[in-house]
């Protein structure tokens, strides 16, 4: 391993920029003569739009333009699209509801989008906003996932009667009842999985440009996937064909899913700027972002698990509400079906699975992709089905786990997906010992002499990751494919640009692909410039997400290097008067084999652009390659992490001890970048299982709209983790990665919420886990404690 | 309008400016110093904080107008000579940042802890005294581990300078 090679803990390229302050985020951005906009926005959660008189605002001082609906209907710009079609068990198709970039007719959330003021300054806009007067004809409003399909419940959608928007199944439904029939012992439980707002710190922005010498349109947005926001807003929406649209996302200052979708905000800032011909910036403020911003999870589970006589599980069955809000953002559709039922058979050798899951709206925002999408809801319902029903049949639970773990490969699950590695097993052992696991007991009986309760919780996870095999998403109704796509382009000293349609808003790729090239031209790493988040740059990309960038993303940068070394070979056989076939290319050096005779990288480079050696009727000047990289299978990342907890009953207040996490990524390419990521996604799911929580009440308003109200993760909530790995490189990629960035926020709710059902002696305990929530589930064991 | 002057950086600035800019604006859309970040609207997250004559603030709690004259360092001030700072080092050293959108108020926050506090921290006191900002990548398990190093590197060169 070389010091900036694959497997070293290389220090971040990015980080010079960021910690002098000299990041370029979208509201840095500034271009000449822009105005600024103001989005009016609904303070009902359900209501008609009766009347919209703004008279009294487009008279105010600096206003520009004020647009409603009837606007982006007239230019017929088309609605936001969800991409992923999902089939209901009946055969029907989903009923997606029309979703205008500005509200029309009717609002559905508190925060949905009624009018854009653009004035001279955003606070000209705001107090321009602040004239408009709406008549609303204020509706019931429909909140409440479990009940949103009941009979009397306001209807949100006319396409959707019931507020239904499919009913759809996975899994032989007879086998799986017939094994539960058969069953020795069934485990029930009923979870939430708890509503969170994603809250990266960047808040959304955008800034849409219209240049009119060419009749073509820039927008510079806080995007994971500028690609795909081209293609949506060319294809569905109608802003402007492809090539005339050019989307940028420079640094964009985390996303966590929230930053996946295509939003109204960005639609109406770009398509604006051609209406004004003025360049128009907006930026979210945090509250609005808690309005707006796609919300995560939101599931309402029934889950049962069955169990022989010999302790072997024999069948696992779920039933699940999704709320996904007033209307279906981008990737909605697929987060509760596809990204959360295949991932139901956990680390476990389960033979009959059945899920059913119901998505309904309700008159709350749109809910989509969160850190995990799907994985952390699947992994809560199988860690919590398994530690209960390790209890309810007295077995340890780590020893429960390792019982009905899988242990050979590749392994299909009745849940479409192929497992093709792993070592559940290793991951347990190393974590047990890290953990101190033997020492518990003792550890308990301490806390209990000081009067505290001590618990330990276990969550043996998987996710699939490295979305995805084209044909196979396609066949479950993506829009979209898998892949995505590199441009290796040496430049005629040596240096080497990349051209990568994955996006680093956080993950480090300026670093972790300059290694991987680094490593394999042998050239110094910071000869290597990785370039991202531009579609006039970048040939095509499909974006970051789903810890895709390494498996796929890095991939297809792999396959152009294979084509660059191929062609590079070639280059130098003319150059070394040998068989391409004889060239053989070792740290910057080609040398013909048994000889040495050789030619370094900064000369072939010279070379091959020179093109004064080689007949460039056989070979091409130049050396610049590109690969698309459609993977093979889903990637598999699973692991075992251990959360103990010291709980004082008197107050409820959850201290976590200690944090053990052992992953398996495969191979890694650097060290200290994937720990990082780690941290986070524990963070992240300790934020949901003690601290986070979106809460409407019953008229729709959101009382959990900013950080005063919204408990996000501070340092002194939190541990230190102790992260180790194990590794069982993956087998569909040549680089046998498969992927860090969900794995902590997977991983972890289950595990805390296990250890302070371990630590209070009962079952009853919801996300997040307050002081309050868990104050009372101790005072019930307390006072059960003394009844007996 | 009314007038500012303030030194940012070392350097005199002044500007015309509406009342209600709060110090953010000013160094943002006025100075264009992007690095000093708005991370949300209620004073909670720290990713605007920079120092008023020498102690951490976060500026969109402060209106320009009232520091008439004040002394400001903004994430765009702290290193000298074309070397980084101390703590801005250390968060490089340590992974202490990865979308980098709150990192500069981290680092402003982390010099503050430390002028106030003394250059050796145990963990309780820098989570304690990192509760005004808000980290969503880190877990800040590393900001931690980073402001510990900045921390006792900022007192070898206080020593050194000493000396």
């Amino acid at each position: 391993m070389s010091a900036t090679g694959i497997g070293a803990s290389v220090k971040r390229k990015e980080d010079i920029r960021f910690i002098t302050g000299k990041g370029h985020y979208v509201d840095d951005i500034n271009r000449p003569g822009q105005a600024h906009a103001y989005f009016v926005r609904s303070p009902h959660a359900h209501a008609t739009i009766d009347k919209i008189d703004f008279t009294e605002a487009a008279k105010m001082p600096g206003v520009v333009a004020i647009f409603t609906g009837d606007d982006i209907a007239k230019d017929k710009i088309g609605g936001l699209i969800c991409g992923w079609a999902i089939t209901s068990k009946d055969g029907t198709p989903m009923k997606a509801g029309a979703h205008p970039a500005l509200a029309h007719g009717k609002v559905r959330y508190v925060g949905d989008h009624v009018a854009i003021v653009i004035a001279d300054t955003y606070a000209q806009a705001r107090e321009a906003g602040e004239k408009i007067e709406i008549d609303y004809g204020v509706l019931p409003a429909v909140t409440d996932t479990a009940t949103a399909t009941q009979p009397g419940q306001a209807q949100i959608h006319d396409v959707a009667p019931d507020n239904k928007i499919y009913n759809w199944h996975l899994g032989d439904q007879a086998a799986t009842d017939a094994a539960f029939k058969a069953a020795k012992h069934v485990t029930k439980i009923d979870l939430v999985n708890n509503r969170l707002i994603p809250n990266p710190m960047e808040p959304r922005a955008a800034v849409g440009e219209y240049d009119s010498g060419s009749d073509s349109l820039t927008l510079y947005t806080t995007s994971q996937n500028p690609h795909v926001t081209r293609v949506v807003m060319s294809a569905f929406l109608g802003i402007a064909p492809e090539n005339k649209l050019r989307v940028i996302a420079p640094d964009v200052g985390g996303g966590f899913g929230s930053k996946i979708f295509i939003y109204a905000e960005e639609t109406v800032c770009i398509w604006a700027a051609r209406k004004i011909n003025r360049p128009v910036k907006w930026t979210s403020d945090r509250t609005e972002a808690f309005l707006s911003d796609a919300h995560g999870r939101d599931h309402v589970t029934h889950a049962e698990l069955a169990v022989d006589a010999n302790g072997k599980i024999t069948a696992l069955r779920a039933h699940t509400i999704a709320n996904l809000g007033a209307y279906m953002s981008t990737f909605s559709s697929a987060v509760p079906t596809y990204l959360y039922a295949l991932l139901l058979s956990g680390q476990y050798n389960i033979p009959h699975i059945h899920a059913e899951v119901d998505a309904v709206y309700t008159n709350t925002a749109p809910v989509d992709a969160y850190r995990g999408a799907g994985r952390p809801e699947a992994t809560f319902v199988v860690e919590r089905l398994v530690e209960v029903a390790a209890r309810e049949l007295g077995r340890d639970p780590a020893e429960f786990r390792r019982a009905n773990f899988i242990t050979s490969f590749p392994h299909q699950t009745p849940v479409i997906v192929n497992y093709d590695t792993g070592n559940y097993g290793a991951a347990l052992d190393k974590a047990l010992a890290l953990a101190d696991y033997k020492g518990i007991a003792a550890r308990k009986a301490a806390s209990a002499a000081k009067g505290k309760l001590r618990g330990i919780g276990f969550s043996a996870y998987i996710e699939a990751c490295g979305l995805g095999p084209s044909r196979a998403i396609g066949s479950l109704g993506a829009g979209v494919g898998g892949w995505e796509s590199a441009e290796v382009r040496v430049n005629m000293v040596g240096t080497v640009e990349v051209l990568t349609g994955s996006h680093s808003h956080g993950q480090g790729h300026e670093t972790t692909f300059a290694q991987l090239v680094a490593g394999r031209l042998g050239i110094p790493i910071e000869n290597v410039n990785i370039v991202h988040g531009d579609t006039d740059k970048v040939q095509m990309g499909m974006g970051t997400y789903g810890s895709r960038s390494g498996a796929v993303g890095m991939t297809a940068i792999s396959k152009a290097l294979d084509k660059v070394e191929a062609k590079a070979k070639k280059i130098a056989g003319h150059l070394l008067e040998a068989s391409e076939h004889d060239i053989e290319f070792k740290d910057g050096k080609f040398t013909v084999k048994g000889t040495d005779k050789s030619i370094d990288w900064v000369s072939l480079s010279l070379s091959a652009y020179a093109a004064h050696k080689f007949p460039t009727d056989e070979v091409e000047p130049g050396l610049k390659e590109s690969a698309f990289w459609d993977p093979a299978n889903f990637t598999f990342p699973a692991g075992v992490h251990i959360c103990e907890v010291e709980i004082d009953p008197q107050t409820g207040v959850v201290t976590i001890e200690r944090w053990t996490a052992v992953d398996d990524f495969g191979n890694l390419i650097n060290p200290m970048i994937v720990e990082g990521q780690v941290h986070g996604g524990i963070a992240q799911g300790i934020g949901q299982a003690l601290l986070e929580g979106a809460v409407y009440n019953k008229d729709g308003q959101l009382v959990t709209a900013s950080f005063m109200d919204y408990t996000m993760p501070r340092a002194d909530d939190l541990p230190s983790y102790h992260v180790d790995t194990v590794s069982t490189p993956c087998t569909s990629n040549p680089l046998g990665l498969k992927g860090c960035g969900e794995a902590g926020a997977i991983a972890s709710p289950p595990a805390v919420i296990n250890a302070i059902t371990d630590a209070v002696g009962h079952e009853n305990v919801s996300m997040p886990a307050t002081s309050q929530v868990v104050w009372r589930a101790a005072q019930k064991a307390i006072t059960k404690r003394a009844a007996e | 309008m009314i007038s500012v002057s303030m030194t940012v950086n070392g350097k005199a600035v002044s500007a015309q400016v509406d009342p209600r800019t709060l110090l953010v604006q000013f160094i943002r859309e006025n100075l264009r110093l992007t690095g000093t970040h708005v991370g949300c609207d209620t004073s909670q997250c720290g990713a605007c904080v920079v120092h008023v004559d020498g102690r951490a603030i976060k500026s969109c709690t402060a209106l320009a107008a009232s520091l008439q004259g004040a002394h400001v360092t903004t994430i765009e001030g702290v290193a000298h000579d074309g070397k980084l700072h101390p703590m801005q080092q250390a968060f490089q050293d340590n992974h202490g940042l990865q979308c980098g959108f709150c990192t500069p108020g981290m680092i402003m926050t982390s010099i503050d802890m430390v002028n106030r506090l003394g250059p050796s921290l145990d963990e309780t006191t820098i989570r304690h005294e990192l509760e005004g900002n808000i980290c969503r990548c880190t877990g800040y398990h590393n900001i931690v581990k980073s402001v510990k190093q900045g921390a006792s590197e900022m007192g070898a060169s206080h020593a050194k300078a000493a000396e």
